[in-house]
């Protein structure tokens, strides 16, 4: 993978989106576009997050990782305690 | 992954996480700024603005085999989820033709899936009270 750089880098968009598909209903389609797509057994969203890795900034999407096993975590915020 | 900015990551793995482990975690911290990927995800609390502690297992096809997802007072069992990766990484080897029964760890038979179990599983496997 590319060497981290330090100093700003442009933040990531977040989700990279497919198109909707024709039967979303209409609320869906009218809203932000961001409706819940993740499911067991299917395809994960890929998206491009803004990451802290390797010491330095860098943005990472869940792409470059096809190939490889990979866990994903979410967790509620740093400094905090669980 | 969490709502936290990339600066604050840097800040918590230099100030508190590299102190239990050494080197800090060597993972890539990301950053879910305002929930958009836990959104899709179906982790993000909207009254919290935070993700809750959801857990997803990828295989190298992208496809998500298991998720784990609790609200933020209780912690994961990383034992849990190195079971599921052996388990996983075992059946995807197999190309199917292995399953992993209740219960499994490392060592302990598989079950081969297939017309001939049928109804035969109890010779094959017995449950564990826990």
């Amino acid at each position: 993978m590319a060497k981290a750089q330090d100093g700003c880098v442009k933040p990531a968009g977040g989700p990279i989106q497919t198109k909707v598909p024709p039967a979303a209903p209409e609320a869906e389609r009218n809203g932000e576009g961001t409706a819940m797509t993740a499911q067991v057994g299917k395809p994960a969203p890929d998206f491009e997050a803004s990451a802290f890795t390797d010491g330095g900034f860098r943005n990472i999407k869940l792409s470059d990782y096809k190939g490889r096993w990979v866990t994903l975590c979410f967790y509620p915020g740093d400094f905090t305690f669980v | 992954m969490s709502a936290d900015s990339r600066f604050t990551h840097k800040i918590w793995q230099e100030e508190e996480l590299a102190k239990m482990v050494k080197g800090g975690v060597p993972f890539p911290m990301l950053t879910d700024a305002g929930g958009r990927i836990g959104k899709v995800y179906g982790v993000y609390d909207e009254d919290a603005g935070v993700d809750i502690r959801g857990r997803f297992l990828i295989d190298p096809d992208g496809v998500i085999q298991a998720m784990e997802v609790m609200t933020p007072p209780v912690g994961r069992n990383f034992a849990e989820l190195v079971r599921q990766i052996q388990a996983f990484q075992l059946v995807r080897k197999s190309k199917g033709a292995e399953a992993t029964p209740a219960g499994w760890v490392p060592g302990k038979p598989t079950l081969k899936p297939g017309p001939e179990l049928v109804g035969k599983v109890w010779k094959v496997w017995k449950p564990v009270t826990v």
